[in-house]
């Protein structure tokens, strides 16, 4: 471990909203991201959905916070990996989610996608790979 | 070994609490450090001073106090989540214009700063939730 730099796992389980859990971990990573840190975000089981397109929370009185997850570059947050059987299990595909980039400034400022999708197994490599797991 | 420890379930409800405690507790009777808890999302609600349990069950709030006075340990618990919960110190309820304050002795309010900062400082961040 190099300069106090850890790599930081934020795994999000849980739908965007129902309970608070998806809000509140977006808060963290936002925080989080003023600490120079290796940070990476998993999407996995209903967490999902948190990613998806056209969200519209009007009916239910609470405020869409997806808009927030494309700021996430922003911040240098460019790693949100996504499991694949989790988006089949739910019949999603990449289309159905937000479109995600972050700029690369050591590639003439191109825009990648942050979104990467992985199986279960590269997903459970993922995990092992990290010092810190926060789990939402 | 220096462990950080989350809580993310609210008392009672939840046995999340009350399993970080018994960790807590092993494992500094065990020799380890635990220099820090932070509390998350409902996990907040442990630090009111106003809960009243039952006198034959356990007291949360209190369980936890005494592991600060005893051993130093900090409690930190997020303002964030706090304020949406109203879980307010004294300053807080003066600057927010608020006529009661709740956060029990030995916990501190402060920001989400503070849960990376344990990650980055400890060996092993565990959390306790759902």
């Amino acid at each position: 471990m190099e300069d106090d730099v850890k790599k930081f796992l934020y795994v999000n389980r849980k739908a965007p909203y129902g309970t608070i859990y998806a809000l509140e971990s977006l808060e963290v990573v936002l925080i989080g991201a003023a600490f120079d840190q290796d940070v990476s975000l998993a999407f996995l089981d209903d967490g999902v959905f948190q990613l998806t397109k056209s969200q519209d929370t009007k009916e239910i009185g609470v405020k869409n916070f997806s808009p927030t997850f494309r700021a996430l570059g922003d911040y240098e947050v460019t790693k949100l990996y996504v499991e694949k059987e989790s988006l089949d299990e739910r019949g999603l595909t990449l289309d159905d989610l937000q479109e995600i980039t972050w700029e690369d400034e050591d590639d003439d400022y191109e825009e990648k996608p942050s979104i990467r999708i992985v199986t279960r197994a590269e997903m459970a490599d993922v995990m092992a790979d990290q010092d810190v797991i926060l789990s939402f | 070994m220096k462990f950080g420890i989350v809580v993310s379930e609210g008392p009672y409800t939840h046995q999340a609490s009350d399993s970080a405690y018994h960790f807590v507790k092993a494992a500094l009777e065990a020799g380890h450090k635990v220099p820090r808890v932070f509390f998350y999302h409902d996990g907040v609600n442990v630090a009111t001073s106003l809960s009243v349990p039952p006198q034959d069950e356990r007291n949360i709030q209190q369980q936890w106090s005494a592991i600060a006075k005893d051993h130093g340990v900090d409690l930190v618990v997020c303002i964030a989540a706090a304020q949406r919960r109203g879980m307010l110190d004294e300053n807080e309820a003066k600057r927010q214009g608020k006529d009661a304050h709740n956060i029990a002795e030995g916990f501190r309010i402060s920001g989400l700063g503070q849960l990376i900062e344990m990650g980055i400082e400890t060996d092993r961040l565990m959390t306790f939730g759902d």
